[in-house]
């Protein structure tokens, strides 16, 4: 049994999928933390954001944190799913769902699936503004 | 000397830096992590105004006492931003 679903699309992101990856009859609740791109960043106006990835090894790293996952907390399955290319103000760059017996495990793993996505995955986010454009993070 | 050849992708703000995603780079047999991004920082100084960087070898993180070996694919990985 497949117990994890990983993927880096340029399509838009799908809750209703990421849902049916990881339901079962077997659990209690299913946990998801959905990512939606903010209007501004420190009081500046967003205009859009534009996501790339080292892909191969974003997906190796999103499968390493999934099965960390699946090791640390009491959960079903989890599904880590991540948008590439131009996103506008409202879209969805990420997707976490977890499925559990009971829902503190679910809420667990969506927490340290973001937070290690966040830290270790080869994604790169620029946000572009109306006076130009930041590669987000990358300087001090 | 610099006998070794290996492959270096660039990504994010890195390959805007060094206006290229991707370059053929040699260094001498049982280099390292080390001696590579020093190299790469005498080839590309403005790979310094980075915040900080990380190498992967083979698309894992490698740390700076990794031994490379010839055709290894490196990636230098600026500060990531998903999520």
């Amino acid at each position: 049994m497949q117990r994890t679903s990983i993927k880096i699309t340029t399509e838009k992101l799908d809750l209703q999928a990421c849902y049916d990856l990881v339901f079962d009859e077997t659990c209690g609740g299913i946990s998801a933390f959905i990512g939606t791109v903010r209007n501004d960043t420190s009081g500046k106006k967003v205009t859009q954001l534009e996501f790339s990835t080292y892909k191969p090894m974003a997906i190796k790293e999103m499968q390493q944190i999934a099965e960390e996952a699946l090791t640390k907390f009491d959960i079903h399955k989890i599904a880590i799913h991540h948008a590439e290319g131009l996103l506008q103000i409202g879209d969805i760059p990420v997707i976490i769902t977890a499925s559990a017996k009971h829902r503190k495990a679910a809420f667990l793993a969506c927490e340290f699936a973001i937070d290690s996505l966040k830290k270790t995955v080869p994604i790169w986010k620029k946000e572009f503004f109306e006076d130009g454009e930041v590669w987000v993070n990358a300087h001090p | 000397m610099f006998s070794m050849k290996l492959k270096i992708l660039f990504f994010g703000i890195a390959a805007e830096l060094v206006n290229a995603s991707e370059i053929e780079f040699s260094l001498s047999e049982k280099a390292t992590v080390k001696e590579c991004k020093m190299e790469l920082q005498k080839l590309f100084p403005k790979l310094q105004n980075l915040n900080s960087y990380a190498i992967a070898v083979n698309e894992s993180y490698a740390t700076d006492d990794v031994l490379l070996k010839p055709g290894d694919v490196l990636a230098v990985i600026p500060p990531v931003s998903g999520g």
